[in-house]
């Protein structure tokens, strides 16, 4: 055990030089400028998306949050709003993101947990009531497998209280190839999943150009075990394979790739985090023109940063403030668009209340007490922190050329390639943690405490679950069913010919088609899947 | 991993992941610490039932079953599986599990009937040792 001694190593495994110097620079082709950082809002946007950066619009401040019904979530996001959020991320169930209505067998005991459960338009609605949504600089949901459906869902929403879709700034995650190897929430096959994502992006490009169709997602691939470098390379190669298939649509690539976003893992590394900020706006840029972009706004592409749910302990629970103030700093640092913070309290439970308040409170202190936002890329010229944006660079280039070689993104999510990198690297890291080399403080190291804290672990509502039931059987009982049968055959029809599904999803949403139902059509056409399991 | 327990007999166990929870991290590293350390390890996947869970711990024959659960879902999905196993007479099989779990849930869990939670942080060792100090003689 190396107490008291700090890591020669950055948390993806990187040896640390003693010090970098000038040397450091012409040695990787930044003092003889074969590479380039370029100025900050300009290409390849190393130093960030915009000239101004956080001195005109900081950072968006968007906490993730939702659970129970939507009465219950309705109240929370109100609360977060009223104590200066900016934007929100709405948190969805497990059944509502693998395309399950709250009555099926698989949903027991998941209904309103980790998030807020939404059957049919009404719950979206119930949702967002007393929300002015147009004020709200930008709502996310973690809609993936569904996300033709989301965009459906919030059409309707939209037209019932007689606004415009395009007026709300909605960015729907709508990454379905990391659900395969990283998060879990799929179930349709994967090629045909990408058709889906692809309808998504194609309706809002034509429809909705305020929305960002899509955030290509690293966070949960880190989350399960990639090193930085691969969390960059394995996302963008899933990203590049959605613009691909855009473009082979026929779609112009700057009549989407604007809007796009990239949702990353900050994690407390910060030297290596600000570095893997600046080398991912880097290599998006540099693929972007390769795509043929030629929008600067195109290979600009924004970043929505979440602190790493894995660096929390259940240990000594109040580190964790520090843990997620450290990797927030890392996001401001490295020039994310939009943030989350994450509670203390999430490695035992969902946050409380005033443990919600506290993660949000954070990022107000970044931004006006810690002096780090009024000057654009303040790390930058740093040798430390150029060195390690040149050498993150050269990594994820070799990992997107590690993906090409195995056949493509689709490819290896269906050999389990993927899978097993990240399983790998899962397990070389706990080794490290249980053998001490990697000291994780109160854990393996300094796990003495005066204090002994115990946390009053958040409740939900028992009854939510039974009582969204209800709802939808409510639904069910008073919707006009022959127009919800009539809605879901033309699903069925534009799924089975290859159409753009969203529009007929849109129907039948209108005719307050379930959730469940509407996926239930996409399985019948497409068939069911499970994912290789690599250990 | 270094295991001070003698090894006389093969151990079996499942691992699985109840309910629509995706984060298998945890699922994974444990299944290969117990592979290494000479466990017969079986892993199921994601969204498996409590039915499906305790028919295949009764069809493989194992003498463990390790749950993972981040989802919150833990309370009902662990009683259940606790209540299929019983009910086709495999309540000798042992029970332990694993996620994100608060502390006056594992006090309720481990009164039913459940061997051990572990909950983020744990050690790998600590978990392998406790499940060859605690398998079931024989099935």
């Amino acid at each position: 055990m190396r107490l008291n001694r700090p890591s020669l190593h950055t948390r993806s495994g990187s040896q640390l030089e003693e010090s970098y110097g000038p040397d450091s620079l012409t040695a990787r082709g930044i003092e003889t400028g074969e590479l380039s950082t370029g100025e900050p809002g300009e290409f390849p946007f190393t130093r960030g998306i915009d000239p101004a950066g956080y001195r005109d619009k900081p950072w968006i401040i968007g906490q993730y949050a939702g659970f129970g019904s939507p009465a219950e979530a309705n109240a929370r996001l109100r609360a977060l709003l009223a104590q200066g959020q900016t934007g929100f991320s709405v948190a969805l169930d497990l059944p509502t993101q693998m395309g399950l209505d709250s009555d099926h067998p698989l949903s027991i005991g998941e209904v309103g947990k980790i998030g807020v459960a939404i059957d049919t338009v009404d719950d979206l609605d119930a949702l967002f009531e007393g929300i002015d949504l147009a004020s709200i600089r930008q709502i996310r949901t973690t809609a993936n497998a569904i996300g033709p459906i989301w965009l459906a869902l919030v059409t309707v929403m939209a037209e019932r209280r007689g606004i415009a879709p395009n007026d709300i700034a909605m960015l729907v995650q709508n990454d379905i190839l990391k659900e395969y190897f990283a998060r879990g929430t799929y179930f349709l096959p994967p090629r045909a999943a990408v058709g889906l994502v692809v309808d998504t992006i194609e309706y809002c490009a034509e429809n909705y150009p305020n929305w960002t169709p899509l955030a290509i997602s690293g966070y949960h691939i880190r989350e399960a075990g990639a090193t930085a470098a691969q969390e960059i390379a394995f996302s963008f190669a899933n990203g590049l394979t959605y613009c691909r298939e855009a473009v082979a649509r026929g779609l112009d690539i700057d009549s989407f790739a604007p809007s796009l976003f990239t949702f990353l893992s900050s994690g407390t590394d910060v030297l290596e985090e600000v570095a893997k900020f600046r080398a991912a706006r880097t290599v998006w840029a540099e693929s972007m023109a390769q795509l043929g972009a030629v929008d600067p706004r195109s290979q600009a592409l924004s970043i929505f940063a979440f602190t790493a749910g894995s660096s929390l302990t259940a240990q000594q629970p109040m580190n964790n403030i520090a843990r997620v103030t450290g990797a927030a700093l890392s996001a401001v640092l490295g020039g994310c668009q939009t943030l989350h913070t994450a509670a203390y309290d999430e490695a035992l439970g969902t946050p409380t209340a005033s443990s919600a308040e506290l993660a949000l409170r954070i990022q107000q202190l970044i931004l006006h007490e810690f002096g780090v936002a009024g000057t654009v890329d303040p790390l930058g010229g740093s040798w430390a922190v150029e060195s390690l944006t040149a050498d993150l660079r050269s990594q994820i280039f070799e990992q997107l050329e590690k993906v090409e070689a195995e056949g493509g993104a689709i490819e290896c999510v269906e050999s389990g390639w993927f899978s097993q990198q990240i399983s790998d690297q899962a397990f070389w890291d706990i080794q490290a943690v249980d053998a001490g080399e990697r000291v994780v403080v109160g854990v393996n190291s300094y796990m003495d405490s005066l204090s002994d804290f115990k946390i009053k672990a958040f409740r939900g509502d028992p009854q939510a679950e039974q009582q969204q039931r209800e709802r939808l059987a409510e639904v069910r009982r008073t919707r006009a069913s022959s127009d919800v049968l009539s809605a879901l055959e033309e699903v069925r029809s534009a799924a089975s010919e290859g159409l753009n599904v969203v529009p007929a999803i849109i129907v039948a949403v209108r005719a307050q088609a379930s959730v469940g139902e509407i996926c239930d059509v996409l399985r019948e056409v497409h068939g069911t899947y499970r994912s290789p399991t690599m250990i | 991993m270094s295991n001070s327990v003698e090894k006389e007999r093969t151990i079996r166990v499942l691992i699985a992941k109840p309910g629509l929870d995706g984060h298998d991290r945890g699922a994974k590293v444990v299944a290969r610490a117990l592979r290494d350390a000479g466990v017969e390890v079986i892993y199921g996947g994601l969204h498996q039932t409590p039915e499906q869970i305790a028919n295949s711990a009764v069809q493989e024959d194992v003498h463990l079953v390790g749950l993972s659960i981040l989802s919150g879902a833990h309370m009902t999905l662990i009683p259940r599986i606790l209540e299929v196993l019983a009910s086709l007479g495999a309540d000798d099989i042992l029970v332990f599990g694993g996620g994100i779990i608060p502390d006056e849930d594992v006090a309720e869990l481990l009164a039913s009937g459940v061997g051990a939670i572990f909950t983020p942080g744990a050690n790998l060792t600590e978990i392998v040792e406790w499940v060859f100090a605690n398998a079931p003689a024989s099935r």
